[in-house]
C-alpha cells in the first residue's frame, strides 16, 4: 500500500507517493531527486543523511518519509541564499573542511543548526555537537576550524561593522 | 539496509491507537532512533508498523514535588532542555548524539530495554515505573509496572502486545540527595557500551550517608541495582570504605566476555565507575548546586 504524502521541502511543497516503509533519506533522493543528502550506513551511526526538520538536525535514514507528512524538510541544497554560499558553507571552503566530500551535506546540516541555537561554541561544545558525524578524509581539524569560522561569520553578518556594507537582503 | 515491507498505521489518537495494537501484531513507532536501525539492518520484521508520533497529548513533561512524569513523545533532547531531573540530564548527555536525542524518546528507549543503554538505569535507581495501556471491553485498562518488573531480559520489557507505553515516571530525589552517571564507552555515543554506573547518595543531617544506590549497565541482562547504604555505613563521603562498597557492587554484576572488552575488565571497570559515581554524587548531595 503507497501513501501520499507532501512535504515542504527547501520552502517547496513537493508530493510523492511512497510506501510505508520509504526512508526520508530515500524519498528526497529517489522520489524526489534531491540527491545532496548522502546515505552512507542507513543506520544512524554515519550522519552523512542528516537534513533539517522544522528546523531540527535528525537522521533521515533514521525517520520514516510518511511519518513526517507535512513537515518542512531542509536539505543541503536548500542552505544557500540567493546570494549564494551561506556563511557555513563558506567557512567550510575556506578552511578546507572538506576532501571528498561526502559527508558533507550532513555537517553542513548538523553545524547549521548548532550555530543557530549556540552562535559562540566553545571548542569542547563544537566537539559535542558534529560528534554525530563521520568523517573517514580530514581528520576534523579543518572541520573543527570551519565551525569556528562559520560562527565568525554568521556574527558579522549580524552585526556589520560601521565600514562593511550591509550585504544584499539584509535590512540596513 | 532499507526496511523490510509492513503495513502503516498512524492512528490519529489514543483510542484509536489502541484498537489497532489490540487488532494487529503490531510495532510501536515513536522517535524510531532504535527501530528503524533494526528494521534497516533487518534484525525485526514486524507485519504491522503502528505510528504513534501523531497521537496528542502524549508530549508532556511534567515536573512535580514527587518526581517527573514524561510522555511517550517527550523526545530525549527536549527532556534534557527542560531541566527536570538532575539524573535524568546527567544520563541523556550520554545518549547517542545530538542529533540522536532529537528524534529519540525517554520513554521508546525503556520500553526498547537495552541493557547497555543509559535510560532504563536511570528508572532502575530511582524506582521509576511505566505506564502501559491497552484495549479492554468497554474502555482502556491501564497499569503502572515498576521498574523492577519493567525490564525483564535483554531487548524484553514488560509491556506485552497490544499494549501502549504512554508514559514513564521519574521519582525526584530526595532532599540532600546528589546524583551521577559515569560510563567508559570506547567513542562517545556509540552502540558498543563497556560499562557504565548511575548512583544516587542521600545524606542525612550531620552530612553523613543515610543511602545509597547503584544501577550498572552493559553488565547484565537487565540494568543490576545495588544498594551499597549498609556497606557504606553512616559515616562521612570521605571515609567510606570505598574498597568493600566497590567490592560489593562487583559481586552484583555478572559481565560477560564479547568483542569489545572481556567480562574481567568489565568486571573492573564497573568497580572503578561505581566508586567515581558514588563520590560524586556525595559530594553533590553535600553542595547543591
Amino acid at each position: 500500500m503507497e501513501h501520499e504524502i507532501t512535504l515542504v521541502v527547501n520552502g517547496a511543497a513537493r508530493r510523492a507517493r511512497v510506501p510505508g516503509r520509504r526512508l526520508l533519506s530515500d524519498c528526497l533522493r529517489h522520489d524526489l531527486g534531491l540527491t545532496g543528502t548522502h546515505v552512507g550506513c542507513e543506520h544512524g551511526v554515519c550522519g552523512c543523511c542528516t537534513v533539517l526538520l522544522d528546523g531540527e538536525p535528525v537522521r533521515s535514514c533514521l525517520t520514516l518519509a510518511v511519518t513526517v507528512d507535512g513537515r518542512e524538510i531542509t536539505t543541503v541544497e536548500g542552505l544557500a541564499g540567493p546570494d549564494g554560499l551561506s556563511p557555513v558553507q563558506r567557512a567550510f571552503e575556506e578552511c578546507h573542511a572538506l576532501q571528498c566530500g561526502f559527508c558533507t551535506p550532513g555537517f553542513l546540516c548538523t553545524v547549521t543548526a548548532l550555530l543557530r541555537d549556540n552562535p559562540a561554541p566553545a571548542e569542547d561544545e563544537v566537539l559535542d555537537g558534529i560528534s554525530g558525524n563521520l568523517c573517514r578524509c580530514t581528520g576534523y581539524q579543518n572541520i573543527v576550524k570551519a565551525v569556528h569560522r562559520a560562527a565568525d561569520l554568521l556574527a558579522e553578518e549580524r552585526a556589520p561593522s560601521a565600514g562593511e556594507p550591509p550585504r544584499d537582503g539584509e535590512a540596513s | 539496509m532499507k526496511p523490510p515491507p509492513f503495513t502503516y498505521h498512524a492512528p490519529r489518537d489514543l483510542d484509536e491507537a489502541l484498537d489497532l495494537l489490540a487488532e494487529v501484531d503490531g510495532k510501536v513507532l515513536a522517535g524510531g532512533q532504535s527501530l528503524i536501525p533494526l528494521l534497516n539492518m533487518r534484525l525485526a520484521a514486524p507485519a504491522h508498523v503502528v505510528d504513534v508520533n501523531r497521537l496528542p497529548g502524549l508530549s508532556g513533561i511534567e515536573a512535580g514535588p514527587e518526581g517527573v512524569t514524561v510522555g511517550a513523545l517527550a523526545r530525549q533532547a527536549e527532556v534534557a532542555r527542560a531541566g527536570v531531573h538532575p539524573l535524568l540530564g546527567q544520563a541523556l548527555r550520554l545518549v547517542a548524539h545530538p542529533v540522536i536525542r532529537n528524534r529519540g524518546t525517554v520513554v521508546g528507549s525503556l520500553v526498547h530495554a537495552d541493557p547497555a543503554a543509559e535510560l532504563p538505569a536511570v528508572l532502575a535507581v530511582l524506582g521509576g515505573s511505566v505506564r502501559l495501556a491497552r484495549r479492554a471491553p468497554g474502555g482502556t485498562g491501564v497499569r503502572q509496572v515498576a521498574a523492577d518488573a519493567f525490564f525483564a531480559g535483554p531487548l524484553e520489557s514488560a509491556a506485552e502486545p497490544g499494549e501502549l507505553a504512554v508514559s514513564a515516571f521519574f521519582p525526584a530525589l530526595p532532599p540532600r540527595s546528589g546524583s551521577a552517571f559515569e560510563e567508559v564507552a570506547r567513542r562517545h555515543g556509540d552502540y558498543a557500551l563497556l560499562a557504565g554506573v548511575c548512583a544516587v547518595v542521600t545524606l542525612d543531617e550531620d552530612l553523613h550517608v543515610a543511602a545509597a544506590r547503584v544501577a550498572c549497565v552493559g553488565v547484565g541482562p537487565v540494568p543490576v541495582v545495588a544498594d551499597v547504604s549498609e556497606v557504606c555505613g553512616r559515616r562521612p563521603a570521605a571515609t567510606v570504605p570505598w574498597e568493600a562498597v566497590t567490592e560489593a557492587v562487583r559481586r552484583a554484576v555478572e559481565p560477560e566476555d564479547d568483542i569489545h572488552a572481556s567480562a574481567a575488565y568489565r568486571l573492573h571497570l564497573v568497580g572503578v565507575l561505581a566508586e567515581r559515581a558514588l563520590r560524586e554524587a556525595a559530594a553533590r548531595a553535600a553542595a547543591p548546586p
